[in-house]
């Protein structure tokens, strides 16, 4: 038979590099790119007060990534099974010989490494601050892993979310309210509609569920242990809901 | 090594409380050319994504060269060509891209994956536009990008849903040659509602509705239940005598007139033919047209859909 088995790894590569290559062949990568990059220029230059501030680090450069992610990741994510839904191709792919966890994790690498991408090239803020003053770069190549850990969050909920519907501006709502149930968990605007009634270890629970909380402890240069298994697992989770909402989709 | 077989036992599927194919049995054999024949929402699509495990059955199952669809669907699918209803693909792609996308998600590797892409474009002479975007491109190339994916693996199995509907005459022509030219040792499975293509390609046909096995048999078979099978019909001159006359033959169990036609149908068994030539001659009737009725597939598929028995 000339059929042969391919491995794990390589069939999640196989639909990454598909997927990646999909980017770059319409607008919507540059899109991306060109809003992300103007966004954070203004946060951090204008609302930020970047100069004013008159401190050699990239505080507020990092501060409004969640903010910015909230709707730029979403943004991206809810084309990722919606797009693949509306136009048929999902039939396609899901009757490859690949596993659905395989191409749940394909797709979300190569969103994940784009979203990567687009924050690498912010690297004119860090050749920045390096030009004006001595920041602490490993403070600084904190806050980009944490950054980047975040967006992996954000994107395994927006990855679940395209999955869930057809309809790509559906996708985005739905995903653009969870992520901000994810960030907002640890303010007291959320945390006070339990205080009341929740014991204290459910209430530790949820505040330890906020996207804020673990990204501002990284950022701060403390790479804790903690938070990145925080991240991954907030990943591993919604990927593994992803794979289950597609399997779900199959038997109803 | 046990001989290429699909078995599909009881096969069944709801979509919410709508009933899409009601416990579907049947068993194809390698060298078998089976066309799924039906209306619109007949449940032929519903079969063909069970089968390649794009969705689950309600219940029931079947088996692709012995491989459970539900607990072996990736071993099932291996050997599975799939075209999808309306051939999708990734319109951004070009062709050679996204064929060579599929020969790496099929498992082939380094300098074999680029062999594959190639065969397959030479195969479905898609030489002109291996660089082009699959959405620039008219519809018949697009469904021959779609066959060429399906058939990349050279897969023992074929399963191609409606892969000529939307087609002008030549590409279907076209089309239809390709999938005839495959290796008489695969199972090709189609699914259509043209009974023209049925006639075309397939050596067996299986009448499905309401997501019910109605009739199962080889076209010829299908076309015996006509009631047109056997039948005579005439085109002559002073057609209202000349049918009197005729249903005075014994063998003539009923003589109709439409449009201009005369048809006289057989008692069970009887040939006609050759009675009515020899009677053209005797009485000297001028007649512009005679022909020997086939049957009529359409005629039959309408009797079968309606839950009327053909005979």
């Amino acid at each position: 038979m000339s059929t042969q088995r391919s491995s794990g790894i390589s069939s999640v590569i196989t639909v990454m590099r598909r997927e990646l290559s999909g980017y770059f062949s319409t607008p919507v990568a540059w899109v991306f790119i060109v809003i992300f990059l103007m966004m954070s220029g203004v946060f951090t230059f204008y609302i930020g007060s970047f100069y004013e501030r008159g401190m050699a680090d990239l505080a507020p450069f990092f501060q409004f990534h969640p903010w910015l992610y909230l709707f730029l990741v979403p943004a991206i994510a809810m084309r990722l099974w919606a797009e693949e839904k509306r136009s048929g191709t999902i039939e396609l792919l899901l009757t490859l010989p690949l596993t659905t966890g395989q191409v749940v994790l394909g797709k979300f690498l190569a969103a994940w490494l784009f979203l990567g991408l687009a924050l690498l090239l912010t690297f004119p803020v860090w050749l920045t601050v390096n030009y004006l003053g001595n920041p602490d770069n490993g403070i600084i190549v904190a806050g980009y892993i944490g950054s980047w850990l975040m967006a992996g969050g954000f994107l395994a909920i927006g990855s679940c979310m395209s999955a869930v519907t057809r309809n790509q501006v559906v996708a985005f709502i739905l995903s653009v309210v969870v992520c901000f149930g994810f960030l907002l968990s640890g303010l007291p605007m959320v945390m006070n509609v339990f205080t009341d009634w929740a014991p204290q270890s459910l209430l530790d629970a949820i505040a330890d569920f906020s996207f804020l909380a673990h990204f501002a402890a990284i950022s701060k240069g403390v790479i804790d242990l903690r938070d990145l298994v925080y991240f991954s697992l907030v990943i591993a989770f919604w990927l593994l809901a992803n794979t289950i909402v597609l399997e779900i989709n199959k038997a109803d | 090594m046990s001989e290429l077989t699909i078995k599909a036992s009881s096969l069944s599927r709801n979509f919410g409380g709508i009933v899409a194919v009601d416990c579907l049995s049947f068993e194809v054999r390698s060298g078998e050319v089976l066309g799924f024949l039906g209306p619109n929402g007949a449940g032929k699509s519903t079969t063909m994504k069970m089968l390649t495990g794009f969705l689950a059955p309600s219940a029931g199952t079947a088996t692709i060269d012995g491989h459970d669809i539900i607990n072996d669907s990736l071993a099932a699918r291996r050997i599975i060509g799939y075209l999808p209803e309306g051939a999708p693909g990734y319109g951004e792609m070009t062709v050679r891209s996204f064929l060579e996308f599929i020969a790496r998600a099929r498992g082939f590797k380094g300098r074999e994956v680029q062999q594959k892409a190639a065969a397959a474009i030479d195969r479905l002479n898609l030489d002109r536009v291996p660089e082009q975007p699959i959405e620039t491109l008219s519809k018949g190339f697009k469904r021959r990008v779609g066959l060429a994916q399906a058939i990349l693996h050279d897969p023992q199995v074929l399963i191609l849903d409606e892969p000529t509907d939307g087609l002008d005459p030549n590409q279907k022509h076209e089309v239809r040659r390709l999938i005839r030219d495959m290796s008489s040792e695969k199972i090709i499975v189609i699914s259509t509602h043209m009974l023209e293509e049925v006639h075309a390609l397939c050596n067996r046909a299986m009448i499905i509705s309401n997501g019910r096995l109605l009739a199962d048999d080889t076209p010829a078979g299908l076309i015996a239940r006509s009631r047109y099978h056997n039948a005579v019909t005439l085109v002559v001159e002073d057609p209202e005598r000349v049918a009197s006359i005729l249903s005075e033959i014994p063998q003539a169990r009923k003589v109709e007139l439409r449009e201009g036609e005369l048809t006289v149908f057989p008692v069970e068994g009887a040939r006609l033919f050759e009675l009515i030539s020899d009677a053209v001659k005797e009485h000297g009737w001028s007649v512009s047209e005679l022909r020997l009725e086939a049957g009529r597939l359409d005629e039959v598929f309408r009797q079968v859909t309606k839950g009327i028995n053909g005979k």
